[in-house]
């Protein structure tokens, strides 16, 4: 039953998502009102739990939603199977984990 | 005597339709083109039946009651699966021309006829068979038109087998093993039918990897289906069943 476990996985990060691509667009276009430099962003992200749960859920989010959308198109086009396909589709999620959480911890920490 | 034949349809234009018909098998083929006469009221199949009987008696080609019952005339008229015996000429004419191709997702077997085996061995993987709980010495059970699995069966159930869908199905294209909506539409009214007794077992067959979490929600099917039905709406249905059954441990 590999394919309702990823359906609701796939489901459950969309439904994480879409409040927090709202989150990030709304305060994105809010905090460049009147400019912002790297710095300025960096010293009100740097130490925040809260910035740092936000992304870090929004990372952990997109690692799960990207790896199974993309499990997909690589089953259907490349004609990916089996162990192959199960090693594409972590290895999207892991990459994907690894390089988002190497970003928040750069903004966060 | 009086003659009824003013009552028949009678050719009011007589000019020429340029057919382009697909010919060959399993090892592949090319379009031949006919010049066929147009009539009132012409239909695809009309117009194959007009080939096969005046032009070239080897095409071969499938059909039954022309009526648009029983689900075997269908074909690719200009690249989309249409029911021949109930679609007009007029409604499909590209200019001055059609084409004519067997079932797209389907395995040729000669011109214009496909092996549907594959079509219907995916019913029965997909569990779709009735799994009767009574014998016929019980009581028939009572069910209520208006009760809302018996409404959701109804507006599925009339599916003619004809596999428009199926060719429609951009999903069934890019992965053969996927039951396509056909099978899964069928699914869906049989988990509607309160006296089914084989749910478990249908929602297991539904939910594996050629089943129902593969389609995109594209809607090919409910766009082409010839009876208005929506195989769509049924597979999200599916989707639903499953996820909840899962959930809750029982698949």
């Amino acid at each position: 039953m590999l394919g309702v476990r990823l359906y609701l996985a796939q489901r459950l990060s969309a439904f994480i998502l879409a409040p927090l691509v709202l989150v990030h667009l709304g305060v994105m276009i809010y905090a460049i009102q009147g400019g912002l430099d790297a710095s300025e962003i960096l010293s009100r992200t740097r130490g925040s739990l809260w910035w740092a749960a936000m992304y870090g859920l929004f990372v952990a989010a997109v690692s799960v939603h990207a790896a199974i959308g993309l499990r997909v198109i690589a089953h259907e086009h490349l004609k990916l199977g089996g162990t192959g396909l199960n090693l594409f589709t972590w290895g999207i999620g892991l990459l994907l984990l690894a390089m988002g959480g190497r970003a928040v911890i750069a903004v966060t920490l | 005597m009086i003659s009824n034949l003013e009552s028949y349809p009678v050719s009011k234009t007589k000019e020429n339709i340029d057919v382009s018909i697909w010919r060959g098998d399993a090892t592949g083929g090319d379009f031949v083109l006919y010049v066929v006469p147009q009539e009132d009221s012409q239909t695809i199949l009309d117009v194959v039946y007009y080939v096969q009987r005046h032009l070239d008696p080897k095409l071969s080609y499938r059909y039954a009651c022309r009526v648009g019952m029983c689900g075997s005339c269908a074909m690719m008229v200009n690249g989309k699966p249409r029911w021949t015996c109930r679609t007009h000429v007029q409604t499909v004419l590209d200019g001055n021309t059609v084409t004519i191709e067997p079932l797209r997702n389907l395995p040729v077997i000669k011109d214009l006829a496909c092996d549907m085996s594959e079509f219907f061995d995916k019913w029965r993987e997909a569990e779709a068979v009735f799994h009767p709980t009574k014998t016929r010495d019980d009581e028939i059970e009572p069910i209520s038109p208006d009760s809302a699995k018996r409404q959701a069966a109804a507006a599925a159930i009339e599916c003619i087998n004809c596999a428009v869908c199926y060719a429609a199905c951009d999903v069934v294209e890019k992965n053969p093993k996927y039951l396509g909506p056909a099978a899964l539409n069928r699914a869906w009214t049989l988990f509607n039918d309160v006296r089914d007794g084989g749910q478990r077992a249908r929602l297991r067959a539904v939910a594996g990897d050629a089943g129902c979490h593969n389609c995109h929600s594209q809607q090919g099917c409910s766009t082409y289906c010839p009876n208005d039905l929506n195989p769509t709406l049924s597979i999200a249905g599916l989707k639903r069943a499953t996820a909840r059954a899962a959930l809750k441990g029982e698949i």
